[in-house]
């Protein structure tokens, strides 16, 4: 169902990267032993809800916890009181970044709401429904405000003003008064007005988006206990424990060695677990109740109050020549951020032309609040929208320019040494790789049915390393403990163990990695960015290499001859050569069986910041069917490209590019957030959030291409975000080409096709009456 | 509310429990009884999550009260795995990556494993259809399916998991 395109890297043999061997922890994941966020129980543990505002924006007047705390079974209760206020100080959160002081109003309201489902208190109770009784009996008053739900209308002078305090940034003078636009950022090089002035032709095109979740299974759960002396400990669900233990520790004004994170198995995350929601909230509760909490978030709550993704404006203008060189691109992109700034609007304006080499660009995004949930990152934060806007406006620049959309694309693509639209010149990438693997590919050139279209669209994603550790035990017995601090979210224990096992050259079965807690190994940041394989890998690797140098160093010393004459060749240490001396190789067990008389354990650790992330590639390419009658659009056909630097383990690669593309398909067909007059999410479950389904999705073909990063041991760039990013506009531009209708509006759900269609009928009956 | 005594099997044990009127089967399984294998996703009976079988028919545990299970046999993942090893629907999720972060696995099992149990060689669109009410937000369901299929080719050819697996 795959094939795989060899980019321009010499490969060596290798006995386990690139295989697709068994993940060390399928069996708990097929046997449901696997224990996620809601599976811990504690003795005496206590059950901890939140109380939720029930508007889009009010002014807090009292909270009244007198009746709550009266009844019995009621341990703790914890407000706006409970939490000390913070000063304004940024702090990274996956890929973006956040201020405590709107953080520590996100977490528990302080002088107003500012989203329906907004905390206002926490209980901590002995059973769940004592819990739900005791928020029943918290009294609150509100002074209910005018709220403001779209980004645009929320800009405009007379908008109902968010936050008394912010002004936004990145202009020049700073404001005078305050907005709701927090920041404003721009990007690229050159001139624009003089590219455009090259052009002979100049498309100009609009794009609505709407939030959409990140829809992981699991719902936020997490279990804090913490003791009489102060010593806590967390069990949570989450893309980073020690991003966690962080952010607890400020919100809370606690030492960072009091709180012991350790990571659960996670349920999905996609972005949306790197934010800290009921941990403090759990970890107060406890530290008052002296009884550990566990607090889980029901499905409304998960719509109501966390992440998605922003909604967005964003304004496209590319020019071209005749010939299809692009002279000049231009954007404008409005996010939202939700209730406090902080939207992707930075990686959207950096992403929105990066995968092309143009001359003369430019980005500017405007960071926008309104009365919705916090955004949280999702799957390439910001690059799916901007990118949706800009694929599209290509699609429609190659139609009326008469050429093929990959060859559009191609001849603009970005290349190795190219200037990227957000600023570094790029590295070695697989922009036109996966254009030209497109071209070459069958589903490119197959017939189309009736109502068929077909579609493509490219997209691009930075990835990141960052801050990671390692740690790698030899047992006595020669296998190995493998412990790294990035929460394996799909995969990524088999990825990193087979580039260990290829380092050290022993059987992938003897290495079991774990996941090691906050106190066992040092600062790792988030599963997030594209990065576990990369960063997580690069450690264990610099790990593997450190084992071999000891183990060099120790069969030196039971032979007696210098450490430069021991050679490691298999997995085995054995003497360089006949004037070395006439020793047996030694294997990694057999040193192992002696350390302690030769030293020790033998025990490897690296602590790194990974730098050299690669950029990584994509092109989709989709094929829809519409049905004239519904405005149904199905997908008949779907092939995602990708370039993947190195797949260590090929499935899992697949696994990424076809859940991304579904991931995708949703927010172009069916995903959307409906709120009512007053500022309600009226669709808060999967009935009426439609996610994609087994039914809605044909067999998503892959095609890996491999593009080596020169900066990873084994070539790696990072894969998990690229594929959410081309299917918006692949499927808007097959639209197009089924029935001539440009959708610059998501999601292209039945009502509004149907309603598009209806008005083309109507059109082009009048024309015939004419 | 009411209380009354449940007496049905679980996995093959025969048992009775206090229940009350409202309580969910998923309530009593994984809050109860620590089954945890049974998965809460939306107590909304629309993610599948939380699939299990009731005489053999997959149920959704979180809108299913326990008391309507008077006399019924009831079945979890923990009751795939046979003295051969994984069951071979638990072998083809491994061997065809069908998980990645693994919470809705379980659910999958018991809505494919309804379907193999009355009908061992299903087509894609079978498959498709058994696994239709249950939600995977990672993979794209395409492992998912593949899995569901070879499992039932192993399981016509009477096939067992290698025993390496089992070591209890």
């Amino acid at each position: 169902m795959s094939e795989s395109v060899k980019g321009n890297g010499a490969a060596k043999a290798l006995r386990w990267v690139g295989t697709r061997a068994a993940r060390p922890d399928g069996v708990d994941k097929v046997t449901g032993r696997a224990r996620f966020g809601a599976d811990l129980f504690a003795p005496n543990m206590l059950h901890g809800r939140v109380l939720r505002s029930p508007h889009a924006h009010a002014r807090i007047v009292s909270i009244d916890v007198s009746g709550a705390e009266k009844l019995p079974g009621v341990k703790a209760i914890v407000t706006r009181d409970d939490f000390p206020e913070m000063p304004s100080e940024w702090s990274p959160l996956g890929e973006l970044i956040v201020n405590y002081h709107d953080m520590t109003r996100n977490v528990m309201a302080r002088e107003k709401v500012l989203y329906e489902g907004h905390p206002v208190a926490a209980v901590a109770a002995t059973s769940p429904s004592l819990a739900k009784r005791a928020l029943a009996a918290i009294e609150v008053e509100y002074e209910v405000l005018p709220h403001v739900l779209d980004p645009v209308e929320a800009m405009r002078p007379d908008a109902p003003l968010l936050h008394d305090h912010l002004f936004t940034a990145g202009v020049d003078p700073r404001p005078e008064t305050p907005s709701n636009v927090a920041k404003r950022v721009q990007f690229g090089h050159g001139d624009v007005e003089e590219g455009f002035a090259a052009a002979d032709l100049t498309l100009e095109r609009e794009f609505d988006t709407r939030p959409v979740h990140q829809g992981y299974i699991e719902p936020h759960a997490c279990l804090g206990s913490v003791s009489e002396d102060g010593q806590a400990e967390l069990w949570v669900s989450t893309q980073g424990h020690f991003s966690v233990r962080g952010h607890c520790a400020r919100l809370l004004g606690w030492e960072m060695s009091r709180i012991r994170v350790t990571a659960a198995e996670i349920g999905g995350g996609f972005g949306g677990k790197t934010v800290v929601y009921l941990e403090p909230l759990s970890l107060a509760l406890s530290a008052r109740a002296c009884q550990p909490v566990k607090m889980q978030m029901t499905r409304e709550e998960v719509f109501r109050a966390t992440g998605p993704t922003s909604g967005a404006h964003v304004r496209v203008k590319i020019g071209a020549t005749r010939d299809g060189r692009i002279t000049a691109a231009d954007a404008e992109l409005v996010y939202q951020a939700g209730a406090f700034q902080g939207s992707p609007v930075q990686p959207g304006a950096m992403s929105a032309f990066a995968p092309y080499a143009l001359d003369h660009v430019r980005t500017v995004g405007y960071d926008v609040v309104v009365n919705r949930p916090k955004v949280a990152a999702y799957r390439a934060p910001g690059a799916p929208i901007a990118e949706f806007a800009v694929e599209s406006t290509l699609d429609e620049l190659a139609r009326e320019l008469g050429l093929d959309p990959l060859e559009l694309r191609l001849r603009n693509a970005a290349r190795e040494g190219s200037q990227s639209s957000y600023g570094p010149k790029f590295g070695p990438i697989g922009m036109a790789a996966t254009l030209e693997a497109a071209k070459a590919h069958p589903h490119y050139h197959a017939p189309l049915g009736p109502h068929q279209g077909r579609g493509v669209a490219s997209g691009f994603w930075f990835n990141i390393g960052g801050e990671t550790c390692a740690t790698m035990n030899v047992n006595e017995d020669g296998t190995v403990g493998l412990m790294t601090g990035t929460p394996d979210i799909g995969g990524t224990r088999a990825s990193v163990s087979m580039m260990a096992a290829e380092t050290l050259g022993i059987p992938l079965e003897r290495i079991r990695p774990i996941i090691g807690d906050t106190n066992a190994l040092g600062y790792t940041f988030v599963t997030g960015g594209s990065r576990v394989t990369y960063s997580s890998g690069m450690a264990a690797v610099q790990a593997a290499e450190d084992i071999i140098g000891q183990v060099r160093a120790r069969a030196a010393r039971l032979w007696d001859i210098p450490v430069e004459a021991v050679e490691w060749q298999d997995g085995m240490v054995a003497p360089a050569g006949a004037n070395a001396g006439e020793f047996d190789p030694m294997s990694l067990a057999d040193v192992a069986r002696v350390s302690g008389k030769t030293g020790g354990p033998i025990v490897g650790e690296v602590a790194i910041n990974a730098q050299g992330a690669g950029p990584s590639f994509g092109t989709h390419i989709v094929d829809v069917e519409i049905d004239p009658d519904t405005g149904r659009v199905s997908i008949a056909r779907y092939t995602a490209i990708q370039d993947a630097g190195k797949a260590v383990h090929p499935s899992y690669v697949e696994g990424q590019m076809q859940g991304g593309a579904v991931q995708g398909i949703g927010w172009a067909l069916n995903e959307e957030y409906i709120y009512d007059e007053q500022g309600r999410l009226e669709n808060p479950g999967f009935l009426d959030y439609r996610m994609p389904v087994c039914s809605d999705v044909p067999m998503i073909d892959t095609v890996i291409v491999e593009v080596p990063n020169p900066a990873h041991p084994f070539g790696v760039r990072g894969v998990g975000e690229t594929p959410i990013i081309p299917p918006m506009a692949a499927i808007a531009n097959a639209v197009e080409d089924a029935v001539g209708l440009r959708f610059t509006e998501l999601p292209m759900s039945p009502p509004r096709v149907l309603r598009a269609l209806d008005e083309q009928r109507e059109r082009l009956q009048a024309q015939a009456a004419e | 509310m009411s209380h009354l005594t449940l007496r049905y099997r679980l996995n093959g044990n025969e048992r009775a429990d206090l229940v009350a009127g409202d309580e969910t089967l998923l309530s009593l399984l994984r809050y109860r009884l620590d089954t945890t294998s049974v998965r809460q996703g939306c107590r909304q009976g629309t993610c599948g999550t939380c699939t299990v079988l009731v005489d053999g028919e997959p149920r959704l545990a979180c809108i299913t009260l326990a008391a309507t299970c008077e006399g019924c046999a009831i079945e979890t993942a923990d009751s795939l795995p046979g003295s051969g090893g994984l069951h071979p629907l638990q072998q083809a999720f491994m061997d065809h990556f069908a998980a990645q972060c693994g919470f809705c696995t379980t659910g999958m099992l018991m809505a494919a494993k309804a379907l193999l149990d009355v009908n061992p060689s299903p087509s894609r669109e079978e498959v498709i259809d058994a696994i239709g009410g249950n939600i995977c937000r990672c993979t794209g369901y395409e492992p998912i399916v593949e899995a569901v299929l070879a499992a039932a080719t192993a399981a016509r050819a009477g096939a067992t998991p290698p025993a390496a697996h089992r070591h209890c």
